[in-house]
Protein backbone atom coordinates (compact mmCIF):
# COMPACT_ATOMS: atom_id res chain seq x y z
CA UNK A 1 0.00 0.00 0.00
CA UNK A 2 2.73 2.17 1.33
CA UNK A 3 4.78 1.34 -1.95
CA UNK A 4 1.87 1.95 -4.05
CA UNK A 5 1.18 5.76 -3.02
CA UNK A 6 4.79 6.02 -2.91
CA UNK A 7 5.02 4.87 -6.68
CA UNK A 8 2.78 6.91 -7.87
CA UNK A 9 3.66 10.04 -6.29
CA UNK A 10 7.23 9.59 -7.66
CA UNK A 11 6.08 8.59 -11.32
CA UNK A 12 2.81 10.59 -11.67
CA UNK A 13 1.80 13.16 -9.14
CA UNK A 14 5.35 14.61 -7.91
CA UNK A 15 6.05 15.60 -12.04
CA UNK A 16 2.66 16.77 -12.58
CA UNK A 17 2.58 19.43 -9.98
CA UNK A 18 5.45 20.25 -10.80
CA UNK A 19 3.87 21.48 -13.98
CA UNK A 20 1.03 22.83 -12.14
CA UNK A 21 3.32 24.75 -9.65
CA UNK A 22 5.47 26.33 -12.30
CA UNK A 23 2.99 27.28 -14.18
CA UNK A 24 1.38 28.91 -10.60
CA UNK A 25 4.65 30.56 -10.37
CA UNK A 26 4.41 32.33 -13.35
CA UNK A 27 1.44 34.52 -12.15
CA UNK A 28 -1.67 34.73 -13.79
CA UNK A 29 -0.78 37.80 -16.66
CA UNK A 30 1.95 35.99 -17.49
CA UNK A 31 0.46 32.74 -17.94
CA UNK A 32 -3.18 34.31 -19.74
CA UNK A 33 -1.01 35.48 -21.99
CA UNK A 34 1.22 32.72 -22.94
CA UNK A 35 -1.36 30.18 -22.70
CA UNK A 36 -3.99 32.72 -25.00
CA UNK A 37 -1.27 34.26 -28.01
CA UNK A 38 -2.74 34.32 -31.10
CA UNK A 39 -0.81 31.17 -32.44
CA UNK A 40 -1.48 29.09 -29.03
CA UNK A 41 -4.77 30.03 -29.89
CA UNK A 42 -4.75 28.46 -33.55
CA UNK A 43 -2.98 26.09 -32.13
CA UNK A 44 -5.83 25.04 -29.90
CA UNK A 45 -8.58 25.34 -32.22
CA UNK A 46 -7.15 23.31 -34.86
CA UNK A 47 -6.36 20.40 -32.32
CA UNK A 48 -9.91 20.13 -31.20
CA UNK A 49 -11.41 20.90 -34.87
CA UNK A 50 -9.26 17.62 -36.03
CA UNK A 51 -9.69 15.26 -32.62
CA UNK A 52 -13.47 16.17 -32.98
CA UNK A 53 -13.53 15.22 -37.00
CA UNK A 54 -11.26 12.03 -36.23
CA UNK A 55 -13.28 11.31 -33.23
CA UNK A 56 -16.73 11.33 -35.25
CA UNK A 57 -14.82 9.54 -38.37
CA UNK A 58 -13.86 6.83 -35.83
CA UNK A 59 -17.77 7.16 -34.00
CA UNK A 60 -19.11 6.02 -37.34
CA UNK A 61 -16.52 3.19 -38.93
CA UNK A 62 -15.67 2.45 -35.84
CA UNK A 63 -19.24 1.31 -34.62
CA UNK A 64 -19.25 -1.00 -38.04
CA UNK A 65 -16.36 -2.88 -37.73
CA UNK A 66 -17.73 -3.77 -33.64
CA UNK A 67 -20.97 -4.63 -35.37
CA UNK A 68 -19.57 -6.39 -38.20
CA UNK A 69 -16.94 -8.04 -35.10
CA UNK A 70 -19.74 -9.36 -33.21
CA UNK A 71 -22.72 -10.40 -35.39
CA UNK A 72 -22.07 -11.38 -38.82
CA UNK A 73 -19.63 -14.54 -40.03
CA UNK A 74 -16.90 -13.43 -42.28
CA UNK A 75 -13.96 -14.76 -43.76
CA UNK A 76 -10.97 -13.13 -42.26
CA UNK A 77 -12.53 -11.96 -39.67
CA UNK A 78 -9.44 -12.54 -37.02
CA UNK A 79 -7.63 -10.86 -39.07
CA UNK A 80 -9.34 -7.87 -39.08
CA UNK A 81 -10.10 -8.27 -35.19
CA UNK A 82 -6.28 -8.16 -34.50
CA UNK A 83 -5.30 -5.22 -36.86
CA UNK A 84 -8.03 -3.50 -34.79
CA UNK A 85 -5.34 -3.45 -31.90
CA UNK A 86 -2.09 -2.55 -34.21
CA UNK A 87 -2.80 1.56 -34.15
CA UNK A 88 -1.99 0.68 -30.36
CA UNK A 89 1.07 -1.13 -30.66
CA UNK A 90 2.35 0.55 -33.47
CA UNK A 91 5.19 3.09 -32.68
CA UNK A 92 3.19 6.67 -33.73
CA UNK A 93 6.99 8.08 -35.84
CA UNK A 94 5.96 4.64 -37.56
CA UNK A 95 2.41 5.74 -38.45
CA UNK A 96 3.57 9.30 -39.26
CA UNK A 97 6.31 8.25 -41.24
CA UNK A 98 4.32 5.85 -43.53
CA UNK A 99 1.44 7.63 -43.39
CA UNK A 100 3.15 11.25 -44.49
CA UNK A 101 4.65 8.73 -47.62
CA UNK A 102 1.40 7.23 -48.76
CA UNK A 103 -0.73 10.48 -48.53
CA UNK A 104 2.28 12.93 -49.83
CA UNK A 105 1.77 14.72 -53.31
CA UNK A 106 3.75 11.41 -54.69
CA UNK A 107 2.46 8.53 -52.86
CA UNK A 108 -0.45 6.55 -53.35
CA UNK A 109 -3.17 7.70 -52.09
CA UNK A 110 -1.88 11.41 -52.69
CA UNK A 111 -1.67 10.95 -55.62
CA UNK A 112 -5.41 9.77 -56.49
CA UNK A 113 -6.75 12.37 -54.43
CA UNK A 114 -5.20 15.34 -55.44
CA UNK A 115 -6.25 14.28 -58.90
CA UNK A 116 -9.85 15.15 -57.22
CA UNK A 117 -8.22 18.23 -56.13
CA UNK A 118 -8.20 17.12 -52.15
CA UNK A 119 -4.27 17.80 -50.43
CA UNK A 120 -4.08 15.72 -47.55
CA UNK A 121 -0.51 15.61 -46.46
CA UNK A 122 0.93 18.62 -45.07
CA UNK A 123 -2.68 20.53 -44.45
CA UNK A 124 -5.10 19.70 -41.75
CA UNK A 125 -7.10 16.90 -43.55
CA UNK A 126 -3.89 14.94 -43.04
CA UNK A 127 -3.84 15.52 -39.40
CA UNK A 128 -7.21 13.73 -39.29
CA UNK A 129 -6.62 10.69 -41.23
CA UNK A 130 -3.40 10.30 -38.44
CA UNK A 131 -5.49 10.98 -35.99
CA UNK A 132 -8.91 8.06 -37.70
CA UNK A 133 -5.60 5.84 -37.10
CA UNK A 134 -4.79 6.31 -33.54
CA UNK A 135 -8.12 6.75 -32.89
CA UNK A 136 -9.51 3.40 -34.69
CA UNK A 137 -9.19 0.91 -31.58
CA UNK A 138 -11.42 2.75 -29.09
CA UNK A 139 -14.47 3.05 -30.60
CA UNK A 140 -14.48 -0.66 -31.42
CA UNK A 141 -12.93 -2.21 -28.43
CA UNK A 142 -15.59 0.11 -26.34
CA UNK A 143 -18.66 -1.00 -28.04
CA UNK A 144 -17.37 -4.76 -29.07
CA UNK A 145 -17.89 -6.11 -25.27
CA UNK A 146 -20.85 -4.55 -24.52
CA UNK A 147 -22.44 -5.65 -28.05
CA UNK A 148 -21.96 -9.09 -27.53
CA UNK A 149 -23.01 -9.09 -24.11
CA UNK A 150 -26.56 -7.57 -25.07
CA UNK A 151 -29.39 -10.41 -24.99
CA UNK A 152 -30.86 -11.90 -27.92
CA UNK A 153 -34.45 -12.23 -25.80
CA UNK A 154 -34.87 -7.85 -26.16
CA UNK A 155 -34.67 -7.77 -29.70
CA UNK A 156 -36.91 -10.98 -30.25
CA UNK A 157 -39.10 -9.33 -27.92
CA UNK A 158 -39.26 -6.23 -29.54
CA UNK A 159 -39.17 -8.57 -32.54
CA UNK A 160 -42.25 -10.61 -31.86
CA UNK A 161 -44.26 -7.26 -31.01
CA UNK A 162 -44.10 -6.40 -34.67
CA UNK A 163 -40.67 -3.82 -34.56
CA UNK A 164 -39.15 -4.01 -37.47
CA UNK A 165 -35.45 -4.19 -37.99
CA UNK A 166 -34.94 -0.29 -38.08
CA UNK A 167 -36.88 0.15 -34.91
CA UNK A 168 -35.27 -2.43 -33.19
CA UNK A 169 -32.27 -0.87 -33.85
CA UNK A 170 -33.27 2.63 -33.11
CA UNK A 171 -34.95 1.90 -29.80
CA UNK A 172 -33.66 -1.16 -28.37
CA UNK A 173 -30.09 -2.03 -29.63
CA UNK A 174 -28.93 1.68 -29.95
CA UNK A 175 -29.92 3.16 -26.52
CA UNK A 176 -28.14 -0.01 -24.55
CA UNK A 177 -24.46 1.11 -26.56
CA UNK A 178 -25.13 4.45 -25.71
CA UNK A 179 -22.67 4.87 -22.71
CA UNK A 180 -20.13 2.44 -24.11
CA UNK A 181 -20.17 4.51 -27.46
CA UNK A 182 -19.89 8.06 -25.60
CA UNK A 183 -17.00 6.10 -23.92
CA UNK A 184 -15.01 5.20 -26.66
CA UNK A 185 -15.55 8.64 -28.62
CA UNK A 186 -14.24 10.39 -25.35
CA UNK A 187 -11.53 7.99 -25.54
CA UNK A 188 -10.45 8.94 -29.29
CA UNK A 189 -10.94 12.47 -29.21
CA UNK A 190 -8.95 12.55 -25.82
CA UNK A 191 -6.27 10.71 -27.35
CA UNK A 192 -5.90 13.02 -30.47
CA UNK A 193 -5.49 16.41 -28.83
CA UNK A 194 -2.85 14.85 -27.55
CA UNK A 195 -1.06 12.88 -30.20
CA UNK A 196 2.27 14.05 -31.72
CA UNK A 197 4.32 11.40 -32.73
CA UNK A 198 1.88 10.16 -36.20
CA UNK A 199 0.99 14.04 -36.72
CA UNK A 200 4.06 16.23 -37.12
CA UNK A 201 5.61 14.07 -40.18
CA UNK A 202 1.92 14.86 -41.93
CA UNK A 203 1.41 17.92 -40.78
CA UNK A 204 3.43 20.47 -42.55
CA UNK A 205 3.79 22.07 -39.26
CA UNK A 206 2.96 25.85 -40.35
CA UNK A 207 2.48 28.30 -37.74
CA UNK A 208 -1.43 29.14 -37.42
CA UNK A 209 -2.34 26.75 -40.01
CA UNK A 210 -1.00 23.19 -39.19
CA UNK A 211 0.56 23.73 -36.23
CA UNK A 212 -1.34 21.39 -33.16
CA UNK A 213 -0.59 22.35 -29.46
CA UNK A 214 1.17 19.57 -28.39
CA UNK A 215 3.97 20.52 -31.36
CA UNK A 216 4.20 23.92 -29.95
CA UNK A 217 4.93 22.98 -26.37
CA UNK A 218 7.97 21.26 -28.38
CA UNK A 219 8.38 24.53 -30.18
CA UNK A 220 8.77 26.39 -27.10
CA UNK A 221 11.01 24.09 -25.65
CA UNK A 222 13.69 24.10 -28.31
CA UNK A 223 13.58 27.83 -27.92
CA UNK A 224 14.30 27.24 -24.12
CA UNK A 225 10.66 29.20 -23.32
CA UNK A 226 9.73 26.62 -20.19
CA UNK A 227 7.09 29.02 -19.41
CA UNK A 228 5.11 29.12 -22.36
CA UNK A 229 5.43 25.71 -22.71
CA UNK A 230 4.39 25.20 -19.37
CA UNK A 231 1.24 27.26 -19.81
CA UNK A 232 -0.05 25.18 -22.99
CA UNK A 233 0.91 21.93 -21.29
CA UNK A 234 -1.08 23.08 -17.90
CA UNK A 235 -4.52 23.63 -20.72
CA UNK A 236 -4.05 20.32 -22.11
CA UNK A 237 -3.83 18.76 -19.04
CA UNK A 238 -6.58 20.31 -17.72
CA UNK A 239 -8.85 19.37 -20.60
CA UNK A 240 -7.40 15.61 -20.48
CA UNK A 241 -8.24 15.50 -16.48
CA UNK A 242 -11.69 16.82 -17.21
CA UNK A 243 -12.28 14.01 -19.99
CA UNK A 244 -10.68 11.53 -17.71
CA UNK A 245 -13.63 12.42 -15.27
CA UNK A 246 -16.18 12.26 -17.94
CA UNK A 247 -15.26 8.66 -19.40
CA UNK A 248 -14.92 7.47 -16.24
CA UNK A 249 -18.33 8.81 -15.23
CA UNK A 250 -19.84 7.27 -18.54
CA UNK A 251 -17.86 4.05 -17.67
CA UNK A 252 -19.76 4.08 -13.78
CA UNK A 253 -22.86 4.65 -16.07
CA UNK A 254 -22.77 2.09 -18.05
CA UNK A 255 -21.73 -0.40 -15.71
CA UNK A 256 -24.62 0.25 -13.74
CA UNK A 257 -26.90 0.10 -17.38
CA UNK A 258 -25.85 -3.34 -17.50
CA UNK A 259 -26.42 -4.19 -13.86
CA UNK A 260 -29.62 -3.11 -13.98
CA UNK A 261 -30.02 -5.13 -16.93
CA UNK B 1 -50.63 -32.18 -39.43
CA UNK B 2 -52.93 -29.01 -39.81
CA UNK B 3 -52.26 -28.71 -35.74
CA UNK B 4 -48.34 -28.26 -36.28
CA UNK B 5 -48.60 -26.23 -39.57
CA UNK B 6 -50.80 -23.93 -37.30
CA UNK B 7 -48.43 -24.10 -34.39
CA UNK B 8 -45.94 -22.55 -36.52
CA UNK B 9 -47.84 -19.53 -37.16
CA UNK B 10 -49.19 -19.06 -33.39
CA UNK B 11 -44.86 -19.40 -32.16
CA UNK B 12 -42.84 -17.39 -34.46
CA UNK B 13 -39.63 -19.47 -34.64
CA UNK B 14 -37.32 -16.82 -32.61
CA UNK B 15 -35.25 -14.76 -34.34
CA UNK B 16 -31.60 -15.32 -35.02
CA UNK B 17 -29.80 -12.40 -34.53
CA UNK B 18 -27.20 -13.10 -37.15
CA UNK B 19 -30.16 -13.11 -39.61
CA UNK B 20 -31.83 -10.33 -38.50
CA UNK B 21 -30.64 -7.86 -41.38
CA UNK B 22 -30.96 -8.88 -44.99
CA UNK B 23 -28.17 -10.48 -46.94
CA UNK B 24 -27.65 -6.96 -48.72
CA UNK B 25 -27.24 -4.70 -45.56
CA UNK B 26 -25.09 -7.65 -44.33
CA UNK B 27 -22.49 -7.54 -46.95
CA UNK B 28 -22.22 -4.43 -47.26
CA UNK B 29 -21.88 -3.26 -43.65
CA UNK B 30 -19.05 -6.21 -43.54
CA UNK B 31 -17.23 -4.51 -47.12
CA UNK B 32 -17.28 -0.94 -45.07
CA UNK B 33 -15.43 -2.44 -42.17
CA UNK B 34 -13.42 -4.68 -43.87
CA UNK B 35 -12.38 -1.69 -46.55
CA UNK B 36 -12.09 0.79 -42.99
CA UNK B 37 -9.40 -1.43 -41.65
CA UNK B 38 -7.37 -2.13 -44.85
CA UNK B 39 -7.58 1.42 -45.53
CA UNK B 40 -6.31 2.67 -42.89
CA UNK B 41 -4.57 -0.04 -41.03
CA UNK B 42 -3.43 -2.81 -43.67
CA UNK B 43 -2.31 -0.56 -46.26
CA UNK B 44 -0.08 1.74 -44.13
CA UNK B 45 1.76 -1.85 -42.57
CA UNK B 46 2.24 -2.92 -46.05
CA UNK B 47 3.48 0.37 -46.94
CA UNK B 48 6.19 0.18 -44.44
CA UNK B 49 7.49 -2.92 -45.96
CA UNK B 50 7.65 -1.91 -49.37
CA UNK B 51 9.22 1.55 -48.59
CA UNK B 52 12.01 -0.61 -46.58
CA UNK B 53 12.39 -2.79 -49.09
CA UNK B 54 12.45 -0.24 -52.03
CA UNK B 55 16.07 -0.83 -53.17
CA UNK B 56 16.29 -4.65 -52.18
CA UNK B 57 16.97 -6.87 -49.41
CA UNK B 58 20.76 -5.97 -49.52
CA UNK B 59 19.90 -1.86 -49.16
CA UNK B 60 17.24 -3.04 -46.20
CA UNK B 61 19.86 -5.40 -44.26
CA UNK B 62 22.64 -2.70 -44.80
CA UNK B 63 20.57 0.21 -43.36
CA UNK B 64 19.59 -2.30 -40.70
CA UNK B 65 23.87 -3.00 -39.75
CA UNK B 66 24.32 0.76 -39.52
CA UNK B 67 25.72 0.99 -35.71
CA UNK B 68 23.84 4.05 -34.98
CA UNK B 69 20.81 1.82 -35.87
CA UNK B 70 21.83 -0.75 -33.74
CA UNK B 71 22.93 1.50 -31.00
CA UNK B 72 18.85 3.28 -31.12
CA UNK B 73 17.91 -0.45 -30.90
CA UNK B 74 19.68 -1.20 -27.72
CA UNK B 75 18.63 1.59 -25.91
CA UNK B 76 15.14 0.89 -26.66
CA UNK B 77 15.52 -3.07 -25.23
CA UNK B 78 16.60 -1.13 -22.13
CA UNK B 79 14.39 1.13 -22.16
CA UNK B 80 11.19 -1.39 -22.32
CA UNK B 81 12.90 -3.83 -20.20
CA UNK B 82 13.46 -1.63 -17.44
CA UNK B 83 10.02 0.40 -18.05
CA UNK B 84 7.77 -2.91 -18.02
CA UNK B 85 10.08 -4.80 -15.28
CA UNK B 86 8.89 -1.26 -12.95
CA UNK B 87 5.35 -1.11 -13.87
CA UNK B 88 5.04 -5.08 -13.39
CA UNK B 89 6.66 -4.47 -10.04
CA UNK B 90 4.07 -2.09 -8.96
CA UNK B 91 1.30 -2.83 -11.13
CA UNK B 92 0.80 -5.69 -8.92
CA UNK B 93 1.16 -3.70 -5.80
CA UNK B 94 -1.07 -1.60 -6.58
CA UNK B 95 -3.75 -3.65 -8.11
CA UNK B 96 -3.56 -5.70 -5.05
CA UNK B 97 -3.73 -2.76 -3.05
CA UNK B 98 -6.96 -1.30 -4.86
CA UNK B 99 -8.58 -4.78 -5.54
CA UNK B 100 -8.67 -6.77 -2.33
CA UNK B 101 -8.86 -3.59 -0.01
CA UNK B 102 -11.28 -1.29 0.85
CA UNK B 103 -10.14 2.44 1.18
CA UNK B 104 -11.23 5.81 1.26
CA UNK B 105 -10.00 7.55 -2.08
CA UNK B 106 -10.16 4.64 -3.80
CA UNK B 107 -11.92 6.51 -7.03
CA UNK B 108 -9.50 9.28 -6.67
CA UNK B 109 -6.65 6.34 -6.70
CA UNK B 110 -7.61 5.25 -9.72
CA UNK B 111 -7.99 8.04 -11.61
CA UNK B 112 -5.02 9.02 -10.59
CA UNK B 113 -3.67 5.90 -12.19
CA UNK B 114 -5.64 6.45 -15.57
CA UNK B 115 -3.91 10.29 -15.83
CA UNK B 116 -0.77 9.42 -17.85
CA UNK B 117 -3.05 7.63 -21.06
CA UNK B 118 -4.90 10.72 -21.33
CA UNK B 119 -1.79 13.13 -20.83
CA UNK B 120 -0.21 14.26 -23.78
CA UNK B 121 2.94 12.71 -24.41
CA UNK B 122 4.35 15.94 -24.86
CA UNK B 123 3.34 17.08 -21.60
CA UNK B 124 5.15 14.21 -19.82
CA UNK B 125 8.14 14.43 -21.40
CA UNK B 126 7.81 18.36 -20.34
CA UNK B 127 7.20 17.42 -16.87
CA UNK B 128 10.43 15.67 -15.99
CA UNK B 129 12.29 18.35 -17.78
CA UNK B 130 11.04 20.21 -15.25
CA UNK B 131 11.66 18.30 -12.33
CA UNK B 132 15.07 17.33 -13.34
CA UNK B 133 16.60 20.14 -16.18
CA UNK B 134 18.97 22.17 -15.74
CA UNK B 135 16.00 24.46 -14.26
CA UNK B 136 14.03 22.11 -12.24
CA UNK B 137 13.36 20.94 -9.42
CA UNK B 138 16.50 18.67 -8.74
CA UNK B 139 18.39 20.18 -11.23
CA UNK B 140 21.05 21.91 -9.34
CA UNK B 141 21.80 18.67 -6.51
CA UNK B 142 21.41 16.24 -10.01
CA UNK B 143 24.31 18.32 -11.51
CA UNK B 144 26.33 18.77 -7.95
CA UNK B 145 26.67 14.94 -8.15
CA UNK B 146 27.34 14.57 -11.66
CA UNK B 147 24.42 13.00 -12.15
CA UNK B 148 22.44 13.66 -15.75
CA UNK B 149 18.64 12.79 -16.25
CA UNK B 150 17.67 14.63 -18.52
CA UNK B 151 18.94 14.42 -22.20
CA UNK B 152 20.45 10.98 -20.91
CA UNK B 153 18.91 7.18 -20.68
CA UNK B 154 17.36 7.65 -17.43
CA UNK B 155 15.48 10.90 -18.29
CA UNK B 156 13.99 8.21 -21.22
CA UNK B 157 13.18 5.44 -19.06
CA UNK B 158 11.24 7.57 -16.47
CA UNK B 159 9.20 9.36 -19.27
CA UNK B 160 8.76 5.87 -20.68
CA UNK B 161 7.49 4.41 -17.51
CA UNK B 162 5.28 7.40 -16.95
CA UNK B 163 3.63 6.78 -20.17
CA UNK B 164 3.18 3.26 -19.68
CA UNK B 165 2.36 3.77 -15.85
CA UNK B 166 -1.39 2.44 -16.27
CA UNK B 167 -1.31 -0.16 -18.14
CA UNK B 168 -0.16 -3.27 -16.06
CA UNK B 169 -2.57 -2.05 -13.47
CA UNK B 170 -5.80 -1.21 -15.72
CA UNK B 171 -5.16 -5.07 -17.15
CA UNK B 172 -5.06 -6.82 -13.58
CA UNK B 173 -7.58 -4.94 -11.46
CA UNK B 174 -10.79 -6.20 -13.33
CA UNK B 175 -9.16 -9.49 -13.06
CA UNK B 176 -8.04 -9.45 -9.65
CA UNK B 177 -11.32 -8.09 -8.50
CA UNK B 178 -13.37 -10.70 -10.14
CA UNK B 179 -11.29 -13.03 -8.61
CA UNK B 180 -12.72 -12.09 -4.64
CA UNK B 181 -10.72 -12.77 -1.50
CA UNK B 182 -12.35 -16.22 -0.26
CA UNK B 183 -9.26 -18.07 -2.13
CA UNK B 184 -6.89 -16.28 -0.33
CA UNK B 185 -8.35 -16.55 3.01
CA UNK B 186 -9.00 -19.99 2.82
CA UNK B 187 -5.03 -20.73 2.06
CA UNK B 188 -4.60 -18.31 5.13
CA UNK B 189 -6.81 -20.32 7.21
CA UNK B 190 -4.98 -23.51 6.13
CA UNK B 191 -2.01 -21.77 7.41
CA UNK B 192 -0.07 -20.13 4.24
CA UNK B 193 2.15 -17.50 5.08
CA UNK B 194 1.76 -14.23 2.83
CA UNK B 195 4.39 -14.73 0.00
CA UNK B 196 3.05 -18.61 -0.52
CA UNK B 197 -0.56 -16.56 -0.88
CA UNK B 198 0.60 -14.51 -3.62
CA UNK B 199 3.04 -17.40 -5.44
CA UNK B 200 0.46 -19.99 -5.28
CA UNK B 201 -3.11 -18.49 -5.14
CA UNK B 202 -2.74 -15.13 -6.22
CA UNK B 203 -0.32 -15.33 -8.88
CA UNK B 204 -1.37 -18.34 -10.99
CA UNK B 205 -5.22 -16.35 -10.90
CA UNK B 206 -4.38 -13.54 -12.56
CA UNK B 207 -1.60 -15.00 -15.28
CA UNK B 208 -3.44 -14.11 -18.08
CA UNK B 209 -4.02 -10.46 -16.80
CA UNK B 210 -0.64 -10.42 -16.47
CA UNK B 211 0.43 -11.69 -19.98
CA UNK B 212 -1.77 -9.14 -21.53
CA UNK B 213 -0.37 -5.79 -19.55
CA UNK B 214 3.26 -6.79 -20.56
CA UNK B 215 2.24 -7.04 -24.38
CA UNK B 216 0.88 -3.94 -24.21
CA UNK B 217 3.34 -1.84 -21.79
CA UNK B 218 6.33 -3.22 -23.89
CA UNK B 219 4.34 -2.64 -27.82
CA UNK B 220 3.99 1.13 -25.84
CA UNK B 221 7.18 1.24 -24.37
CA UNK B 222 9.31 0.42 -27.41
CA UNK B 223 7.09 2.66 -29.85
CA UNK B 224 7.00 5.77 -27.16
CA UNK B 225 8.08 8.72 -29.21
CA UNK B 226 6.68 12.50 -28.08
CA UNK B 227 7.72 12.29 -24.46
CA UNK B 228 10.78 10.39 -25.18
CA UNK B 229 11.75 13.25 -27.82
CA UNK B 230 11.35 15.81 -25.12
CA UNK B 231 13.67 14.40 -22.70
CA UNK B 232 16.42 12.67 -24.96
CA UNK B 233 18.14 15.94 -26.26
CA UNK B 234 18.80 13.19 -29.82
CA UNK B 235 22.36 12.47 -29.27
CA UNK B 236 23.20 9.70 -31.62
CA UNK B 237 24.48 7.08 -30.61
CA UNK B 238 23.42 7.73 -26.32
CA UNK B 239 20.61 8.45 -26.25
CA UNK B 240 18.47 8.00 -29.62
CA UNK B 241 15.77 5.61 -29.48
CA UNK B 242 14.70 3.54 -32.21
CA UNK B 243 11.72 5.59 -33.04
CA UNK B 244 13.80 8.95 -32.74
CA UNK B 245 16.48 7.45 -35.17
CA UNK B 246 13.48 6.80 -37.71
CA UNK B 247 12.67 10.36 -37.08
CA UNK B 248 16.09 11.75 -37.64
CA UNK B 249 16.86 9.64 -40.78
CA UNK B 250 13.50 10.86 -42.17
CA UNK B 251 13.79 14.05 -41.67
CA UNK B 252 17.40 13.64 -43.81
CA UNK B 253 15.82 12.29 -46.59
CA UNK B 254 17.32 8.38 -45.97
CA UNK B 255 13.58 7.37 -46.64
CA UNK B 256 14.99 3.84 -47.17
CA UNK B 257 16.50 3.88 -43.76
CA UNK B 258 13.97 5.44 -42.15
CA UNK B 259 11.58 2.75 -43.54
CA UNK B 260 14.01 -0.20 -43.16
CA UNK B 261 14.45 1.13 -39.12
CA UNK B 262 10.50 1.42 -38.83
CA UNK B 263 9.96 -2.29 -40.16
CA UNK B 264 11.58 -3.84 -37.16
CA UNK B 265 9.06 -1.32 -35.10
CA UNK B 266 6.51 -2.70 -36.69
CA UNK B 267 7.37 -6.47 -36.62
CA UNK B 268 7.83 -6.29 -33.04
CA UNK B 269 4.00 -3.91 -32.92
CA UNK B 270 2.79 -6.80 -35.47
CA UNK B 271 4.32 -9.37 -32.92
CA UNK B 272 2.95 -8.13 -29.47
CA UNK B 273 -0.95 -7.60 -31.14
CA UNK B 274 -0.84 -11.38 -32.67
CA UNK B 275 0.64 -12.54 -29.41
CA UNK B 276 -1.74 -10.90 -27.32
CA UNK B 277 -4.94 -12.63 -29.71
CA UNK B 278 -3.68 -15.95 -29.21
CA UNK B 279 -2.56 -15.99 -25.47
CA UNK B 280 -6.62 -14.73 -25.44
CA UNK B 281 -7.45 -17.66 -27.60
CA UNK B 282 -5.68 -19.86 -25.05
CA UNK B 283 -7.29 -18.28 -21.97
CA UNK B 284 -10.95 -18.42 -23.18
CA UNK B 285 -10.20 -21.97 -24.49
CA UNK B 286 -8.24 -22.90 -20.70
CA UNK B 287 -11.47 -21.31 -19.42
CA UNK B 288 -14.08 -23.69 -21.11
CA UNK B 289 -12.29 -26.93 -20.78
CA UNK B 290 -12.60 -26.01 -16.81
CA UNK B 291 -16.06 -25.43 -17.47
CA UNK B 292 -16.49 -28.43 -19.45
CA UNK B 293 -14.80 -30.15 -16.83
Amino acid sequence: MGLTLGYLAFIVILPLSALVLKAAAMGPAAFAAAATSPRVMASYSLSLKTAVLAALVNGVFGFVVAWVLVRYPFPGKKVVDALVDLPLALPTAVAGIVLTTLYAPGGWAGKALLALGVHVAFAPAGIVVALVFVGIPFVVRSVQPVLENLEADVEEAAASLGADRLQIFLRVVLPSLLPAWLTGLALAFARGLGEYGSVVFIAGNLPMKTEIAPLLIMTKLDQYDYEGATAIAVVLLAVAVTFLLFINGLQRLSSRRGAAV
Amino acid sequence: MSLSHQAVHVFPLPVSRAGAESSAVRRVLVFVAVSFVALFVAVPVAAVFAEGLRRGAGAYFAALRQPETLSALWLTGVTTVSAVLANLLFGLAAAWAVSKFAFRGKNLLLTLMDLPLAVSPVVAGLVFVLLYGKQGWFGPILSEHGLKVIFAPPGIILATIFVTFPLVVRELVPVMEACGTEQEEAALLLGATGWQVFWRVTLPNVKWGIVYGVILCSARAMGEFGAVSVVSGHIRGVTNTLPLHVEILYNEYQFQAAFAAASVLTILSLLAVASRHVAEWRAKSAETSRKDR
